[in-house]
């Protein structure tokens, strides 16, 4: 008699329970957009935060020092380090909405393509 | 007592050719000892080669399907050729990192000179294959598709801006959380010495809250260490699959 219940009862529950995990996997996935769930699920607030601050800082390293060398090159001080400042800052920022907006870790070039592919690509990079 | 002692470069056999110090130092002793047991593991554990592999064979194998899945999930099916490359700088940073766990040990990967290099051998490898796909087609990518050309003079500069951010923005997210991660756990354990040479038989007991925080700071670190491994790696598979692909 209790050799024939695992056989019966294990049979509805494992069923059940696969049932459940998809079910938990498919919103685990809406929730974080397919693979760029390691953005925001892996690394926690936290994680964000030093990307962000990673992003800005690494521009503002390339603008300044971008500046410095077109300068020290061609003797245009201060304005090569002016417009070069700028243009890494909108850079940081560009970098900065990319990565919150969804886009992952892509960087770089087009992204206002690869923007208008995602909702197909369920939002994955 | 000083939380950054950690970090200093001694030479340990001295070496000066035409003028330049290339000394051998704790560093490349640490990256020397990572790719001496980065080749122990596969080239030892492989070595049976059993249908039902053993603990050192498992790990081996383990490493290998992670980085071939990271390389297709990220990179795509063309990119099958340059999983050697991903694969070698996987277990440099993460043999790197976690050697950097042992006490006593040098974390070479907190150096951002280090981290940079390798950064840029990622950089330099990604856009020489890009070149070499696409030749003189690679440029147009600084242009945004769609917009208007009168943007032009400043979308372009943007652009190629944060495509050189790549490297120091690869480089500084490495380097970062190690040297940070290494300064806090040295930070906390330096509060429990004060504490007991400061307050006597009361630091005893009030020292075991620095420590309770650092136990859990070292399981963290261990986290951190493979993550950030995982996402050197990751983002060089991307940078690789934007290189072939470049739309």
């Amino acid at each position: 008699m209790t050799d024939q219940d695992p056989p019966t009862g294990a049979s509805p529950a494992s069923d059940d329970f696969a049932a459940r995990l998809r079910k938990a996997q498919q919103a685990q996935d809406a929730k974080h957009g397919g693979k760029g769930r390691l953005d925001r699920g892996a690394q926690g607030p936290i994680g964000v935060a030093l990307r962000i601050g990673t992003e800005l800082l690494a521009a503002m390293v390339v603008g300044v020092g971008g500046g410095l060398l077109f300068d020290y090159w061609l003797g245009t001080a201060p304005w090569g380090l002016i417009v070069w400042f700028f243009l890494g800052a909108a850079a940081g920022v560009l970098n900065v909405y990319r990565a919150i907006s969804g886009l992952g870790y892509a960087t770089g070039y087009r992204r206002i393509e690869l923007k208008d592919n995602a909702p197909p690509d369920g939002g994955a990079n | 007592m000083d939380p950054l002692h950690q970090f200093q470069i001694n030479p340990i056999v001295q070496i000066v050719i035409a003028g330049f110090d290339v000394s051998f130092s704790n560093s490349a002793l640490f990256m020397v000892a990572a790719v001496g047991a980065i080749y122990y593991l596969l080239t030892h554990g492989m070595k049976a080669g059993a249908l039902v592999p053993g603990r050192l064979q498992c790990l081996a194998e383990t490493f290998y399907e992670f980085v071939a899945n990271l390389v297709r999930d990220n990179a795509g099916h063309d990119a099958r050729p340059y999983f050697p490359f991903v694969f070698s700088v996987f277990m440099f940073v993460l043999f790197g990192n976690m050697l950097g766990m042992i006490p006593y040990t040098f974390t070479f990967t907190s150096h951002i000179i280090v981290t940079f290099s390798l950064a840029m051998v990622v950089f330099v490898f990604v856009t020489v294959l890009a070149l070499m796909k696409h030749g003189m087609h690679f440029f147009s990518f600084f242009m945004p598709h769609g917009a208007p050309i009168a943007l032009a003079p400043i979308l372009i500069p943007i652009e190629v801006i944060s495509y050189l951010m790549r490297p120091v923005s690869l480089s500084i997210r490495l380097f970062a959380n190690m040297m940070a991660g290494h300064t806090m756990l040295k930070v906390f354990a330096g509060f429990t010495v004060m504490m007991i040479s400061g307050l006597g038989a009361l630091g005893f007991v009030a020292g075991l809250v620095p420590l309770a925080i650092n136990i859990a700071l070292t399981g963290f670190e261990f986290l951190v260490a493979f993550l950030q491994a995982y996402v050197f790696s990751i983002l060089t598979c991307l940078y690789i699959r934007d290189a072939l692909e470049l739309h």
